[in-house]
């Protein structure tokens, strides 16, 4: 196993450099870097496209991506559990732009694989410390007054696999399970009153219908505060692998709490110490203690392009550095950029809409020498809160901790353009 | 005379409008009725709120833990390939490599009460009955040498019974990050010299897709 990696390790370094040295059509072709093309297509010449009809109307009622972006995909680890109905994938940020994620490409986290819930047979249950029990439908939820907010959903396990050290090569699968969507629903608090709560409801316990009946402790007044009931995102009808029909959206916190395929929430007075509250979600310390209820998300960035998925293809000169950042505290206020391993560090400019709990693109332009670098992003959110270092959670927290690793991430960009995941001094 | 009370009634209008979230209750849904609340209702909690009637050994839990659940989780509870463990790793949580069973992490009965009884067997949800359910967990807490061979678990005793772990959770101390403010945030001439440490070029357990090796991965 460990051989066959270094093997396609060394294959990807030889087809990078046979790149940067401006190397064949073979290379190029492989990674998808369209240097060389069809001489035809290229002026004076005029391409095919510009002659020909193309395909019309209707030819594709739901529209798909160019064939040319067939490898813009969620991926997964195989190794990483048992099977892929209670697993993880990630979303390929190294080739996203914006702050939104287009809805197929949004990470899939499952535990007992993607309930496929038919709507008219959906029903949400509110019981429990309520003055009324209640059964809704779909209808009943869409006639709720609407809101729309866009948020980011990070899984609390995200760079959970670098904990002991830099292990992944590339943003998709270090910092890959977030997405950031408009979400269209119905504030949760709206749903609680028409149930009418007692004055001794403290806690809710929303639960999944699918069949690991997914379920969690949410305090009262995160649910009173800005919670949804979301049905739509970005426009359309939740996806299957995202709760269709129903959600719960927790924003700012960790993504096990957003529970899909909502079928039940129970009113009560404690928490209940479900399995994803206590046996998983649980940071455990180096002295054996686990911290539990460890709900928000902390600030966090990551340079996603260049990154090892993306490497610097175009050689020395005018250079494009695009990153997110965002923070479960609210807004994102800076992102600082260095490039030589944290000697020096410049501001980077956030471009487009800053939204409290979603994310924030950044950019920052400039002339690559050809020289190595070590690129690290570093972010500040509106509360004043300095994204750490690896090692300065570790000195916290230990290794053994698995959730909330919001640590400072490393490139290191190679005299070939070649990108690599490493931890500095 | 008539202006009044005409300019009074529009602004009451237009607040109603402008702000339906406080005008009441909607009348969406209907009321849940009580055979409909004890069919979903199946979450328990530590206090045993929840617990239904029922009862189960150990050796009815062998023989069921056997037949429904050894294929994943091995027949002590040692976990096939990657599936979870469920016993043993006492005293291992502040080793190198934490084992995280029900009698080593867990830290309330209850939960393995409610999760096995929603979402076990894997693939076959709410197929157990609550004997099955109590009979297994007698047979987890006895592999985790909780009780004895002859021990039966049931609605009235289970809140006696304890896990080692309890005591160990702690609620949310963050923000925990010492000294990471924008006063002390370094600029220019941060370090002298700079290492790499790691890389991740020499532990590469980057996944690679054999099928599609132009990949954009690869």
């Amino acid at each position: 196993m460990e051989q066959s990696s270094e093997k396609a390790m060394v294959s990807r370094r030889g087809l990078l450099k046979s790149v940067a040295a401006g190397g064949g059509a073979l290379a190029a072709g492989s990674l998808g870097v369209h240097a060389m093309g069809n001489m035809e297509n290229l002026p004076p010449n005029v391409a095919d496209w510009s002659k020909i009809l193309g395909e019309g109307v209707d030819a594709r009622p739901y529209g798909t991506p160019s064939e040319h972006e067939k490898d813009v995909v969620r991926r997964h680890v195989r190794w990483l559990t048992a099977s892929t109905e209670s697993s993880i994938n990630f979303t390929p940020l190294h080739d996203l732009e914006g702050i939104i994620t287009p809805n197929g490409l949004c990470f899939e986290r499952h535990h007992a694989g993607a309930a496929e819930v038919n709507p008219h047979d959906y029903r949400l249950m509110i019981n429990g410390l309520v003055d009324k029990p209640l059964i809704f439908t779909l209808e009943d939820i869409k006639r709720f007054p609407r809101t729309n907010r866009i948020f980011f959903l990070e899984c609390s396990a995200n760079s959970g696999m670098e904990w002991r050290g830099a292990q992944l090569n590339g943003c998709q699968f270090t910092q890959g399970m977030i997405h950031c969507v408009e979400y269209t629903g119905v504030p949760l608090k709206l749903i609680l009153e028409e149930a009418g709560l007692k004055p001794n409801a403290k806690w809710l316990m929303p639960e999944g219908g699918d069949a690991a009946g997914m379920n969690r402790s949410l305090p009262i007044h995160k649910a009173l505060d800005d919670c949804l009931v979301a049905f739509k995102m970005n426009g359309e009808a939740l996806r299957p692998e995202h709760g269709y029909p129903v959600r719960l959206v927790v924003p700012g916190w960790e993504g096990s709490m957003w529970v899909k395929w909502l079928r039940r929430i129970e009113v009560g007075d404690m928490p209940w110490h479900t399995r994803e509250e206590s046996s998983k979600y649980t940071d455990l310390m180096e002295n054996g203690k686990s911290r539990r209820f460890t709900w928000v998300m902390d600030c966090k960035s990551v340079i996603t392009n260049p990154s090892p998925q993306s490497p610097i293809t175009h050689g020395k000169g005018h250079t494009v550095l695009s990153g997110l950042a965002w923070s479960g505290h609210g807004t994102i206020d800076r992102v600082d950029i260095t490039l030589d391993g944290g000697k020096n560090w410049r501001t980077a400019r956030i471009d487009g809409p800053s939204l409290p709990k979603a994310l924030h693109r950044f950019y920052y332009d400039f002339e690559w020498d050809g020289s190595p670098l070590l690129m690290q992003s570093r972010a500040i959110d509106s509360s004043g809160y300095v994204q750490p270092t690896k090692n300065e959670l570790r000195a916290v927290r230990g290794i053994n901790s698995t959730y909330h690793n919001n640590g400072i991430q490393t490139w290191h960009v190679m005299k070939n353009g070649e990108i690599e995941n490493v931890e500095i001094s | 005379m008539l202006k009044f009370p005409r300019l009074a009634i529009a602004p009451i209008a237009c607040a109603l409008w402008a702000v339906p979230a406080d005008a009441g209750k909607l009348n969406l849904g209907r009321e849940a009725k009580p055979v409909e609340v004890r069919a979903w209702d199946i979450d328990v909690r530590p206090d045993g709120q929840g617990l239904p009637d029922g009862k189960g050994t150990v050796s009815q839990g062998d023989a069921l833990f056997q037949e429904r659940c050894s294929a994943c989780h091995g027949a002590f509870g040692e976990g096939i390939d990657r599936w979870p463990v469920l016993a043993g790793g006492r005293n291992s949580l502040k080793s190198e490599r934490p084992e995280k069973t029900i009698g080593s992490y867990w830290p309330y009965l209850s939960t393995a009460y409610d999760y096995i009884y929603r979402a076990m067997p894997y693939g076959d949800a709410q197929s157990l009955t609550h004997d099955e359910t109590y009979a297994i967990l007698a047979y987890l807490l006895h592999m985790n040498d909780l009780v004895g061979k002859k021990f039966e678990l049931n609605k009235s005793n289970f809140t006696s019974i304890r896990l080692p772990n309890e005591k160990n959770f702690i609620d949310d101390p963050r923000p925990d990050m010492p000294g990471r403010n924008m006063a002390t945030i370094c600029m220019t001439n941060c370090k002298s010299d700079v290492k790499i440490t790691r890389r991740a070029a020499i532990i590469d357990v980057t996944p690679t897709d054999e099928k599609n090796p132009s990949a954009s991965i690869d």
